[in-house]
């Protein structure tokens, strides 16, 4: 029988992991938790997973940074907030997938050729920059940066459907004040 | 009670516009004039969550200024919007050294926020404030025929409402239950559509939109009516999809809330945008035309 697990040892460890983790998520709980699988068992995406919620703390609590951080699992948290009500810890397990989310994108070890992280990463540029979302922009966008023409020509109908009901905005949407946000959003990156 | 302003949020504005069309005109019906927040900008939902936690309270705090300015509490139809502005505002509201950070940027740029403003749901304030009795006096249509489930999503009954369950929430139903309209017991109502996944994972938006219609469809629901955009349109988009892997074709109507709400108060079904649906409605017209009852 070949075993398949990688063995990981103490020296490729983070063990400062929790303590960034816990403070990125305001969450000091994640200490408490007993690997119960509640929140498991309340994930809707946890078929598609490669490590359940319950594991990712295990991962975390644990020190196993990389890993935790090249999983797919946090971009497939839907925050639905299932596991977040039911945890008997009260470990706000979303605001912790967040939290792995934020770090694996600042240390740009998020999975590659996954949607997902790029899909957050335009959206959030999008309404930055504008104030305002536009999904036909965001679209466009994702498609160019996952380098996937093909998944644009396959949602055609739909912004087709769309536009005919009155439900896309070919414009871009945008706040009057964009220089305040702009302001705003330099200044939250600088300490004083 | 404190005067309401409207956070519109980006979907009402473009892929949700039936729910601002159905929305505004029932609120006057009952009294309250809805102005728009000025020059709002986007809540961040769960992307800016996902990129940067001090930008996306930073984007909501001005929201929340320009609304404290204006003296009013906000009211948000949109899940992510309620649930974003509700978390940025306890965020704003704890007193910790990071808070304090942000409210400090906010006011240099004359985002002053002290944190008194309240943000809620329009069903909340529909049936907690305004109140059945008055909503039953507005009543020119009882909706009698009509059978559906109604389904709330995840981001207003989890993790920060006050106003009703987490997993079984009633007060939309108790809403419905009052144009006459039939509620079937939904145990789907809080099941997750995937939010912003499903148009990306194909296979597992359908997976998750395919257990809330399936449940719909079983309990003889004959259409599924919401309160949140997203769910709204991973429900209808995802149809096509749940055709071609599970090889059922449900053609099942997804409302919202407030379009039956205004058939009910005698608005007509091109005021309430229903040529807006993706899926056809003719069914359910169907039922309401032999059961429904003039007042």
């Amino acid at each position: 029988m070949e075993i398949q697990e990688k063995v990981c040892f103490e020296e490729d460890l983070n063990l400062d992991f929790l303590d960034t983790i816990k403070e990125l998520s305001h969450c000091e709980e994640i200490d408490r938790c007993i690997q119960c699988g509640t929140c498991s068992s309340s994930c809707p995406d946890a078929a598609y997973m490669d490590f359940t919620p319950r594991k990712i703390m295990a991962l975390t609590k644990g020190g196993f940074e990389d890993t935790v951080l090249k999983s797919f699992t946090p971009w497939l948290c839907a925050s639905c907030y299932s596991c977040q009500v039911r945890c008997p810890a009260k470990i706000k397990i979303t605001d912790v997938m967040y939290a792995i989310k934020r770090v694996a994108i600042e240390k740009n070890k998020y999975p590659s050729r996954f949607p997902i992280p790029v899909m957050y990463k335009e959206m959030h540029k999008i309404l930055t920059k504008n104030g305002r979302s536009s999904e036909l922009w965001l679209m466009l966008n994702l498609y160019l940066k996952t380098l996937n023409p093909f998944g644009l020509f396959k949602m055609a109908p739909l912004g087709l459907k769309l536009i005919k009901t009155g439900r896309m905005s070919i414009k871009k949407e945008s706040i009057k004040n964009k220089k305040q946000l702009k302001k705003l959003l330099k200044a939250v990156k600088e300490e004083t | 009670m404190k005067e309401y302003i409207y956070y519109p949020g980006c979907s009402a504005k473009t892929n949700a516009k039936h729910y601002e069309e159905s929305i505004l005109p029932v609120f006057k019906i009952l009294g309250v004039e809805l102005e728009e927040l000025p020059d709002w900008n986007c809540c961040g939902a769960t992307a800016s969550m996902s990129v940067d936690d001090e930008k996306s309270a930073a984007i909501n705090g001005r929201n929340l200024s320009i609304a404290e300015k204006a003296g009013k509490d906000i009211i948000a139809p949109c899940a992510a919007c309620y649930l974003s502005l509700k978390k940025a505002n306890n965020f704003l509201k704890e007193g910790s050294k990071e808070s304090e950070k942000i409210l400090s940027k906010l006011e240099k740029l004359g985002l002053e926020y002290k944190g008194t403003v309240t943000v809620k749901h329009p069903v909340e304030v529909l049936v907690n404030e305004i109140g059945i009795n008055l909503i039953k006096e507005k009543i020119q249509y009882e909706l009698r025929g009509l059978k559906v489930a109604s389904y709330y999503g995840c981001q207003v009954v989890r993790p920060f409402t006050e106003f009703d369950d987490v997993d079984y929430p009633q007060s939309m139903d108790i809403l419905l239950q009052a144009l006459g309209v039939e509620t079937v017991d939904f145990t789907a109502k809080t099941k997750c559509c995937g939010g912003a996944l499903s148009a990306n994972l194909e296979e597992l938006g359908a997976r998750l939109n395919y257990i809330i219609i399936k449940e719909a469809q079983k309990k003889g629901a004959d259409a599924i009516v919401t309160l949140c955009p997203l769910c709204l349109f991973n429900l209808e988009i995802m149809q096509s999809k749940i055709k071609k892997i599970y090889k059922e074709d449900f053609k099942m109507p997804i409302l919202f809330f407030s379009q039956l709400m205004g058939l009910a108060f005698g608005l007509s079904r091109e005021e309430m945008g229903f040529s807006r649906s993706l899926i056809q409605t003719k069914q359910i017209w169907d039922k309401i035309e032999i059961g429904g009852i003039n007042v």
